[in-house]
């Protein structure tokens, strides 16, 4: 459980509460529904929600729409109220003027990453967006995984393909209030996709299920950052973290290769993040350099964050890194050979093992 | 499955409407089990849909309501809505816990649509505590989730869950009060929100390398080629010591993520007669782990570390997981402790030596990306 570092907030804290309190208060909320695919029923879940807020008693408007809806959707269309869309040569545009004038408490968008026609004020719908929630008034909204500019590379990876509109990292960022993960069995797409053969229908499959996961992993993302921030602006600095952060500590003394894979590996494996510390010593021989290089230039290879510690006790050092970043599991290795190096490490380990509550410590044979 | 985070996500509701499709679509379907919970939204999703009697169980003077598993055996539909997988049977339904009704059903080749929070998956047991502070009581073991044909994560933001607390939607007043001072609190939401989320994407991960023998090319992450040719063999060292049950949920969760083979293994002295306590509590522990699909075994000897490092050896494991020590009984001299013993003794193999309490220090400090 979370415990209370102290109940009063620091002047930097106070501020930047009150600040985004202020913000909140002034401008509409943007919540949006992100899917990993067409048809895994954003649309659906976004009107569905502006239905049953519209029962509540909330002013909810339809002003932008997909081309296309399943029967289901269609049912709950007939229950909301629309402002129509503009129509340049084929391509339509959110009426914001029109919105503005109407003035509703909620707004619902169906398509964030769409292209406003040549001769529209923004060339964006998320501009439009943006517009609306300056004026007050809450947007919901969906949009696709691929249209996110930060995932361009890694949907790219994904599907060898890359789609030419996007929108800005920032924009979600700094203006999404909630977001929400659409999640659905690939087999249940409303959708289908269409695949010429067994085996592309296979490779489509599987690129699916990656994307899915990508769309998990960041909301997931989204979620870690707001309980830091959440925490934060409570004055509370310890909590149960979710995020796995692998720590490996290296030496000038072996080859920590096998040990920096391994770390890699299980940062991958449970999805989390990769830091790889050498604690600064003096006086290292020519091997010894040497070693202590080859080990950091792999680490970078892996992707590793790296960090240089100072400090004259290895473990206090470590320690210290470990609890300010979060860590949960500490490599670290110990040497096979006999002798006093033995007896150092073995003092090493011990002083982890006793000192590192709440962290996992791995004695790595080296 | 439907997997969600905190009662009130909208499981029910995402599972009947999935039912509604499905029976648009022409299957043969009916729901086995639904809680009301008087949630009008989730109610009215049950409309037109093949609802099957319940059975009726006296027990201590009220009436309570169980799936009637046989009479669903009887109607033989394709697919059957069984809510709330975790769900503790009275005692006389005949079966202890509603998963294993829904393991007849599987059997007996019906389709089951079902659903659960994550803070009911066993080997989440204890980091469940150290988020919430509570003891989920109601647990489902995790190979019945692995063996499920799909996972879907029902999602929410908490902000929407804590609106639907406070107009009585998930709970009635008394109880959602209750409610926002345990389970309820924003900080244990969004903690458990994240919790699925990493859940459900690691499910499909585990999927995505065990559905496909060949995984198609270009797709493959720069992380499957690291790991390629090594398959870990997981050695978790049973004591009587109550930290095992611990020790044995973690070497679950680790033995999945890593694709790996897991054994429990618990010591016991030759002459123990004086100390059957412990033998019984070893016991005791080495079932938990049977019951988690975890192969087990106990070696009879007079030296722990000797004991368990011949056995690793000599069935390839590659990490050894150990209980971290209390301080109360951790020795001073380094030579004397098991850990440090087998850590000197176990030379080429890894130990891991396991936190009790995830408690993490989060960090203060902003970090780069």
């Amino acid at each position: 459980m979370p415990k209370a570092s102290s109940s009063r907030l620091t002047p930097e804290q106070l501020l930047a509460q009150i600040e985004f309190e202020e913000r909140r208060a002034r401008r509409g909320r943007l919540k949006v529904f992100l899917g990993y695919a067409s048809g895994v029923g954003k649309s659906f879940q976004m009107l569905d929600e502006g239905r049953r807020r519209r029962q509540r008693g909330e002013d909810v408007v339809v002003c932008a729409l997909q081309p296309e809806y399943p029967e289901q959707v269609e049912a709950i269309l007939q229950k909301l109220e629309m402002i129509p869309t503009l129509k340049i040569a084929e391509l339509e545009s959110i009426d914001v003027q029109a919105v503005i004038g109407r003035h509703p408490q909620v707004a619902l968008i169906d398509g964030l990453a769409y292209e406003n026609p040549p001769g529209t004020a923004n060339a964006y719908r998320w501009q439009d967006v943006s517009q609306l929630l300056d004026e007050g008034i809450s947007v919901v909204t969906t949009v696709n995984l691929q249209y996110l500019e930060k995932l361009q590379e890694e949907v790219e990876r994904i599907t060898g393909n890359r789609v030419s509109c996007t929108i800005p990292s920032g924009f979600l960022d700094r203006t999404a209030d909630e977001i929400v993960v659409v999640d659905a069995s690939p087999r249940d797409l409303w959708c289908e996709p269409t695949a010429e053969s067994p085996t592309s229908a296979l490779v489509e499959a599987h690129k699916l299920s990656r994307l899915r996961e990508l769309a998990l992993l960041v909301a997931a993302s989204v979620v870690d950052r707001q309980l830091e921030s959440y925490l934060r602006s409570h004055g509370l600095d310890q909590s149960s973290g979710v995020q796995e952060r692998i720590l490996v500590c290296v030496s000038p003394r072996s080859d920590a290769a096998r040990m920096l894979e391994s770390g890699r590996r299980n940062a991958d494996r449970f999805q989390g993040e990769f830091h790889v510390v050498h604690v600064q010593e003096h006086a290292l021989s020519q091997p010894e350099q040497e070693t202590l290089d080859k080990n950091l230039k792999y680490a970078r290879e892996l992707g590793a964050q790296i960090e240089i510690l100072g400090g004259f006790d290895n473990t206090e050092a470590i320690l210290h890194f470990a609890k300010r970043v979060g860590i949960t599991q500490i490599f670290v290795g110990h040497s096979t050979r006999h002798g006093l190096r033995t007896r150092i490490w073995g003092s090493l380990v011990d002083q982890l093992v006793r000192a590192a509550e709440g962290i996992d410590v791995v004695v790595y044979p080296q | 499955m439907f997997l969600g985070y905190a009662a009130g996500v909208g499981k029910t509701y995402r599972m009947l409407e999935e039912a509604q499709r499905l029976k648009r679509q022409g299957e043969d379907i009916v729901v086995g089990y639904f809680e009301p919970h008087g949630r009008k939204d989730t109610i009215a999703r049950t409309a037109g849909l093949e609802m099957m009697a319940t059975k009726t169980i006296n027990y201590r003077g009220v009436a309570l309501q169980e799936m009637d598993t046989g009479a669903v055996l009887v109607r033989r539909p394709a697919i059957c809505i069984v809510d709330e997988l975790a769900h503790t049977n009275v005692p006389g339904s005949g079966r202890q816990k509603r998963w294993e009704d829904v393991q007849v059903l599987l059997d007996a080749g019906i389709n089951v649509m079902s659903n659960m929070n994550i803070q009911h998956l066993e080997s989440l047991n204890d980091h469940v505590f150290d988020i919430t502070g509570v003891r989920v009581r109601e647990t489902v073991p995790d190979w019945l989730i692995k063996s499920a044909a799909e996972i879907v994560m029902v999602d929410a933001t908490t902000e929407a869950l804590l609106n639907r607390l406070k107009r009585g939607v998930i709970y009635a007043p008394e109880t959602a009060q209750r409610a926002i001072e345990n389970f309820f609190r924003e900080s244990t939401l969004v903690a458990l929100r994240e919790l699925a989320l990493r859940e459900t994407a690691h499910e499909l991960d585990v999927r995505g390398t065990t559905d496909t023998t060949e995984e198609p090319t270009g797709v493959s992450s720069s992380s499957r080629a690291v790991e390629k040719g090594t398959r870990d063999r997981i050695l978790i060292y049973v004591s009587a010591d109550p930290s095992s049950a611990i020790l044995i949920r973690r070497g679950r969760r680790m033995a999945d993520y890593l694709c790996a083979d897991c054994f429990a293994v618990g010591v016991v002295p030759y002459r123990n007669n004086r100390l059957t306590g412990r033998a019984d509590a070893i016991e005791t522990h080495l079932k938990f782990a049977r019951n988690l699909h975890i192969e087990t075994r106990i070696l009879q000897g007079e030296d722990p570390s000797e004991m368990i490092v011949q056995f690793a050896r000599s069935n390839q494991v590659t990490q050894i997981l150990l209980s971290r020590p209390k301080h109360r009984s951790w020795g001073v001299l380094m030579g004397t402790d098991l850990i440090l013993r087998i850590v000197r003794e176990a030379k080429d193999i890894r130990v891991i030596i396991v936190a009790e309490h995830r408690r993490l220090h989060h960090p203060s400090a902003v970090r780069g990306s």
